[in-house]
C-alpha cells in the first residue's frame, strides 16, 4: 500500500457537470459532479482506498480535495480523470505551449489520501483564491 | 391556454438542435415544458424562469458585498474602465449571438482592447492547424446523408454533445444511409472507454498524449508502409483493420475533440489529422470536424473574420490595425504574463474554466462580468451586469459547429428591464465616444482604475 501514487490526469466535460452547471454552479449538484476523481480500481486499491473516501490531488501549481468515485467511463491503470470545473482548474496547469490553450489534459499529479480533511465549495474556492472570500454566506 | 413554440433552437452546444418545442405558459412568463432536448438543453431552458435571476447590475462594495445599481451607471462604469485602461482583455462569447460579437467589437476597437474567444481554451489549436493544413470538411447534413463510417477521436458526444450522435452521425436514416446505425461503422478513439465507446464497433484505447504517434501509424499504412507492433498502445492488426475500412468506406468523417487540442502536441495532433483525412481521399471521400462546443463558438470566428481577418485572439491595441498571435495575444497567456490591466467576462465563466492561477492574475485589476446567470465569473467580479439568454429570450444568428448560420428566436421576454448583449454593448460604445469626447476637450490624463476588494 502505497501513501502516494504518481498519476496521468485528464479533465474533461460530463453530462453531469454539464447539467449541473446550467443549473448553477453554486448548487449542491455541480459540487457533486464535479468534485470527483475516477480513477483506475488497481490506482484506488494501491492507496488503501476504497470509493467514495477523499483523495487530495497535487499538480506542479496546486492542489485540491476530491471523493474518488468509481465512473461508467473506465480508465486504464496511471490515468485519472477530474469533470471539467472548478475543482479541475485548482490543479491545471496554465501553461499553453504557445497556443493559448492550458495543459487540460495529460498532465502528472500526485494522489494521496486525505485524512481529516474536507471539500471545499466552488465558490470557497473561487473566492478564497482572489481574497473576496467571506466564510459562508 | 399554454403555447407551443416550435422549431426553437438549442442554446447549449455546437450541435444547435434545432427542432426543440417550447410549451410556454399562457402569461408568456414561464416556460412550461421542452421537448427533444438533451438533459442539459433542457435544464437551461427550465433554469430561465424556474430559478432566481438577477434583474440589475451589481457592483462591488468595499465590504465585499453587491450592490444593484442601474444599467446607466453600469455602461457608466465599464466604459470609464474601458477608457482607463492602457490595455483591456474582452473574453468570452461562446453564450451569445453573433450581433452581440460585433457589437462587443466595436467597442474592442474603440477601446483598443484585446478580443478573444473560449476558442482561445478549445478549439484554438484547430485554427492553427487549419491555417496550415487546411479544413477538408462538411456539413453536418452531407455526414448525415452520406457517411458509412463515422470516426470519433478524442471526442465524447455523449457527454458534450448528447444528440450529436441520434441527430447528425451514428443513428439517423439519411438520403444515402437509409439503414442509420446499421448502415454505418463507427470508430471511436479514445484513452477512456467513454459512454461514446459502448456504441462503437471498434474502440481503440489510445494511450494519453500519444494520438500524434496513432495518426502517422494510419498514414504510413494507408500509404502502403510498415508499422511497428503496437502503436500507442495500439496493436499493428487493430490498426490495419480499422485503415482498410477507412479506404473502403464510400464517404466518412472523422470528428474530434478536446482529446486532441487539450494534450500535448495540440494543434500538431489536429494538423496531422488533417493530413490523414488528405491522405484517405487518394482512395475515397472523406471529411473532418472539429467538434465545437458553445452553441454560437464558432460564431465569432465568422464574425470577426470578416470584420478583421482573424478568428479569436486579436490584438486592437491599435484599433483597427489587428493582429492575432495565439502565445502571444491569447486569453490565458495574457493573464500570466500580467498584461492586460482591465477584464470582461462576457457569456462565458473564466472564474470556473480558467486555471486559477490565470484567475488570480487577472482579479488583480478591474473584472466585469456580462452574463444572465450567477457564475464563478460573476461572483468575483467588480461589476456584474446581467443580460438576456440568447435563444430563449433573445434572438440572433449563431454558428453551428460546421459553420452553417441558423436565425435563432426568442421563446419568453427577459426578466422586465434587462437588455440584451448587443444594446448593452452599443451603449457601452457610445459611453466611451462621449467620454473620449469630454477627455480631448479636457486634456485630462489617463488614470487606470484599481478593482475592489474584499476588507481582509
Amino acid at each position: 500500500m502505497a501513501n502516494r501514487i504518481t498519476l496521468n490526469m485528464i479533465t474533461q466535460r460530463s453530462i453531469e457537470e454539464g447539467v449541473a452547471m446550467e443549473k448553477g454552479k453554486t448548487t449542491p449538484e455541480y459540487f457533486e459532479a464535479c468534485s470527483i476523481i475516477e480513477m483506475h480500481d488497481d490506482d484506488v486499491k494501491a492507496l488503501g482506498l476504497v470509493p467514495n473516501q477523499l483523495v487530495r490531488v497535487t499538480s506542479e501549481c496546486g492542489s485540491v480535495v476530491v471523493k474518488t468515485v468509481r465512473g461508467r467511463q473506465s480508465l486504464y491503470p496511471g490515468l485519472a480523470f477530474i469533470p471539467q470545473g472548478v475543482w479541475a482548474n485548482q490543479i491545471v496547469p496554465p501553461r499553453t505551449q504557445a497556443t493559448g490553450e492550458p495543459q487540460y489534459s495529460g498532465f502528472p499529479v500526485t494522489v494521496e489520501p486525505a485524512n481529516g480533511e474536507r471539500r471545499k465549495s466552488a465558490l470557497e474556492l473561487v473566492q478564497g483564491a482572489v481574497g473576496l472570500w467571506r466564510g459562508d454566506q | 391556454m399554454p403555447k407551443k413554440v416550435e422549431n426553437v433552437g438549442c442554446p447549449y452546444c455546437g450541435v444547435c438542435c434545432d427542432d426543440l418545442v417550447v410549451t410556454v405558459s399562457d402569461d408568456g412568463k414561464k416556460i412550461l415544458e421542452v421537448e427533444n432536448a438533451c438533459a442539459i438543453g433542457n435544464q437551461i431552458f427550465h433554469h430561465a424562469t424556474g430559478g432566481e435571476r438577477v434583474k440589475l447590475p451589481r457592483l462591488r462594495q468595499p465590504d465585499g458585498t453587491y450592490k444593484d445599481i442601474s444599467y446607466d451607471e453600469a455602461v457608466d462604469y465599464a466604459a470609464k474602465v474601458l477608457h482607463n485602461a492602457k490595455k483591456p482583455l474582452i473574453y468570452g462569447f461562446g453564450s451569445t449571438n453573433c450581433e452581440g460579437m460585433a457589437a462587443a467589437a466595436k467597442v474592442a476597437e474603440r477601446a483598443g482592447a484585446v478580443l478573444d474567444n473560449c476558442a482561445s481554451i478549445c478549439h484554438g489549436s484547430s485554427f492553427l492547424a487549419i491555417f496550415d493544413n487546411g479544413y477538408p470538411s462538411c456539413t453536418l447534413g452531407e455526414t448525415k446523408n452520406r457517411a458509412d463510417v463515422i470516426v470519433y477521436w478524442g471526442a465524447n458526444p455523449a457527454h458534450a454533445h448528447p444528440r450529436h450522435m441520434s441527430r447528425y452521425s451514428i443513428f439517423p436514416r439519411g438520403f444515402f444511409t437509409g439503414k442509420g446505425q446499421k448502415s454505418r461503422k463507427i470508430i471511436v478513439i479514445d484513452p477512456r472507454h467513454t459512454d461514446t465507446a459502448q456504441v462503437a464497433d471498434i474502440y481503440l484505447q489510445v494511450k494519453q498524449g500519444h494520438d500524434y504517434e496513432l495518426f502517422d501509424a494510419f498514414r504510413a499504412v494507408v500509404r502502403g508502409h510498415e508499422i511497428p507492433e503496437e502503436v500507442a498502445g495500439i496493436r499493428r492488426e487493430q490498426i490495419l483493420e480499422v485503415a482498410a475500412i477507412m479506404k473502403k468506406a464510400r464517404f466518412g468523417t472523422i470528428f474530434y475533440g478536446m482529446g486532441l487540442c487539450h494534450s500535448d502536441g495540440r494543434n500538431h495532433n489536429v494538423d496531422i489529422a488533417i493530413s490523414l483525412t488528405r491522405d484517405l481521399n487518394d482512395y475515397t471521400k472523406w471529411t473532418i470536424m472539429a467538434m465545437r462546443g458553445h452553441y454560437n463558438i464558432t460564431g465569432p470566428g465568422a464574425v470577426w473574420s470578416w470584420q478583421y481577418g482573424f478568428p479569436y485572439c486579436l490584438d486592437l491595441t491599435k484599433k483597427d490595425i489587428a493582429h492575432m498571435n495565439p502565445g502571444e495575444t491569447s486569453s490565458v497567456d495574457l493573464a500570466m504574463r500580467d498584461e492586460v490591466d482591465a477584464f470582461f467576462n462576457v457569456g462565458t465563466d473564466a472564474g470556473a474554466h480558467f486555471p486559477i492561477e490565470a484567475v488570480k492574475h487577472l482579479r488583480k485589476h478591474p473584472w466585469i462580468t456580462v452574463d444572465p446567470n450567477i457564475c464563478m465569473a460573476s461572483e468575483i467580479s467588480d461589476l456584474h451586469i446581467p443580460v438576456g439568454i440568447v435563444g430563449v429570450e433573445v434572438p440572433g444568428i449563431v454558428y453551428r459547429m460546421d459553420n452553417v448560420p441558423i436565425q435563432y428566436r426568442k421563446v419568453i421576454d427577459p426578466p422586465e428591464g434587462v437588455i440584451s448583449d448587443e444594446e448593452l454593448f452599443e451603449r457601452i460604445h457610445r459611453r466611451l465616444c462621449e467620454l473620449e469626447a469630454e477627455e480631448a476637450a479636457k486634456g485630462q490624463a489617463k488614470a487606470t482604475p484599481e478593482g475592489v476588494r474584499a476588507e481582509e
